[in-house]
């Protein structure tokens, strides 16, 4: 994809965000749909190209009444809508759609409707992971953080300032569940979750969904919303099992999602001015401001705790609050997109005043796949 | 360990034809690792070629049981088979691969858990057929012993009687 070439011209998130129990995961997804196709001014028989994660594109084509010429069920974890945005711009450039919709619904807390694949025990994962006691991201994604805190220097005190800075740009969204502000003496007194990971360096567990459409350049301007332009993106994958990363203290699939990103786009780092990291847990942006180069090996930590990516730093990152502060369903790469489309849109409620480059970085499973969409609100 | 039996127990594994070989011999007590005839690499999880080169040409060979804490986590909610806190770690083989495990004869604590601490293999006895290799500090008693004198043990003639 040349940047520039498509565009995001629809985003929403649910009508609502939280515990929302009377609503299904599938109807999550819709919901979310039918708010993207609001923004944008379609209706479903515009709609050529779908694309969805956990559950098939085929459930979601259906339920919303849409022919589609082409579809991707890419489910890699959190980060598959990063790599949604990615196939549907090289869809749309290779003339196989015009105008893609992706979904993402999600009864993370309430479980209304899951349409999640059960581990099974026959699986790698099954057979070398959890007969040893995983038992949900808290026990897998949190394996490799003490390696990295010996070989890098990183302390307890840096990771709950994650969440610290966080919850300062959590404050400013209505739509974020948690907005009270948070010490890092409160991280660090939380309720232990899995050593040295404490509740509030842990995600939140909500209901919720988001979509967005994208479309090719020439057709961009026909539409009501201001255009969000794609400049970059990546994506890789590295191993199903965390126990099998071959650097506890480096993604593989971050180090070539980023920088694939970055290349496709043209940018360097100073020229972001917007960053979202995925952030299921507190190391997360951690390791990903190390991986994707925006900080020296082992600085990420001291980065964080100066202030650097809090509201008046100089690299504004996960300024909905993040997963940790904002919302997380299980899969949350949607709404980190949804707020880099807002921030480039200039609608966010945390808006950084000109902003005018986004980075949005997702992470699937355990550290198991990733994907790098570069978007601005001007046209290269 | 001296807590009482959790009601439910630890999810058991379910071999395919690829990972069998490496269930039979945690069975008999031995910890089995896959080497590269053609590039010389070892590797784990089992299959029946080389991750590295893809040569097909692969055998199976007895680990050590030797390894070093690579890294951990310590659950405090409850899991079935498990009693909260407990220690998932990450252990590096001697041999160069790293697998999933606990960590038994050792206090759950950070304290106790010290990266790059040598262990040795230990195995649990699920049921007749899967046997989960864990490992216990190196030259700490054998809690499988221990329970099973006797039985099959890691193939240290010594394991459970060093203090």
């Amino acid at each position: 994809m040349k940047p520039g070439t498509v565009a995001i011209v629809g985003a929403a998130e649910t009508t609502e965000l939280g515990v929302l129990p009377h609503l299904s995961e599938i109807q999550l997804h819709a919901d979310a749909a039918l708010n993207a196709m609001r923004d944008a001014g379609l209706k479903p028989s515009d709609i050529d190209g779908v694309a969805t994660a956990n559950t098939s594109p085929v459930a979601i084509a259906h339920y919303l009444g849409i022919t589609p010429r082409w579809v991707d069920g890419t489910s890699v974890g959190g980060c598959s809508f990063m790599i949604h945005v990615r196939h549907a711009a090289a869809a749309i450039t290779a003339g196989l759609c015009r105008t893609v919709l992706i979904t993402h619904g999600e009864s993370g807390r309430s479980g209304v409707g899951l349409t999640r694949a059960p581990v099974l025990p026959t699986s790698l994962v099954g057979q070398f992971e959890l007969p040893f006691g995983t038992f949900g991201p808290p026990t897998m994604f949190t394996i490799p953080v003490l390696r990295f805190m010996k070989e890098t220097g990183l302390t307890e005190e840096q990771l709950a300032m994650v969440a610290v800075v966080q919850r300062e740009w959590a404050a400013m969204h209505p739509r974020a569940s948690q907005r009270d502000p948070v010490t890092v003496d409160d991280v660090l007194s939380s309720r232990m979750i899995s050593y040295p990971f404490r509740l509030l360096m842990c995600c939140l567990v909500t209901d919720g969904g988001g979509a967005l459409i994208l479309t090719s350049a020439d057709r961009a301007p026909d539409f009501p919303t201001k255009p969000v332009w794609l400049l970059g993106t990546g994506e890789s994958a590295e191993t199903p099992m965390v126990s099998q990363m071959a650097d506890f203290t480096r993604s593989r699939a971050f180090r070539v999602a980023g920088p694939a990103a970055f290349a496709e786009a043209g940018i360097a780092h100073d020229d972001v001015d917007h960053l979202m990291i995925y952030d299921a847990f507190a190391h997360l942006p951690i390791y990903g401001l190390e991986d994707l180069g925006f900080v020296g090996r082992g600085e990420a930590g001291a980065f964080v705790a100066g202030r650097n990516t809090a509201p008046g730093g100089r690299l504004p990152m996960n300024t909905n609050g993040g997963g940790l502060s904002y919302m997380h369903s299980g899969m949350y790469g949607m709404y980190a997109l949804q707020e880099s489309v807002r921030q480039m849109r200039g609608v966010s409620p945390a808006q950084v005043a000109g902003a005018k480059v986004s980075v949005c970085h997702g992470v699937g499973g355990m550290f198991a796949a990733s994907g790098t969409i570069v978007m601005s609100n001007e046209r290269p | 360990m001296a807590e009482p039996a959790p009601p439910k127990p630890r999810p058991a594994p379910k071999p395919t034809p690829e990972t069998q070989h490496f269930w039979d011999g945690a069975r008999r007590g031995e910890l089995l690792l896959q080497r590269c005839d053609d590039c010389g690499g070892a590797y784990f999880p089992p299959r029946p070629f080389c991750p590295a080169c893809a040569s097909r040409a692969v055998s199976v060979f007895r680990a050590s049981g030797r390894a070093r804490l690579h890294s951990y986590t310590i659950s405090h909610r409850p899991a079935p088979g498990f009693v909260p806190p407990y220690a998932i770690a990450v252990v590096e083989l001697d041999e160069g691969p790293r697998m999933m495990t606990n960590i038994v004869g050792c206090p759950q604590t950070p304290e106790a858990l010290v990266l790059d601490m040598p262990l040795e293999v230990s195995f649990e006895r699920l049921d007749d057929a899967i046997s989960l290799p864990l490992f216990r500090p190196a030259g700490a008693a054998d809690p499988a012993a221990r329970t099973r004198p006797g039985g099959p043990g890691t193939g240290s003639p010594d394991a459970g009687v060093r203090s």
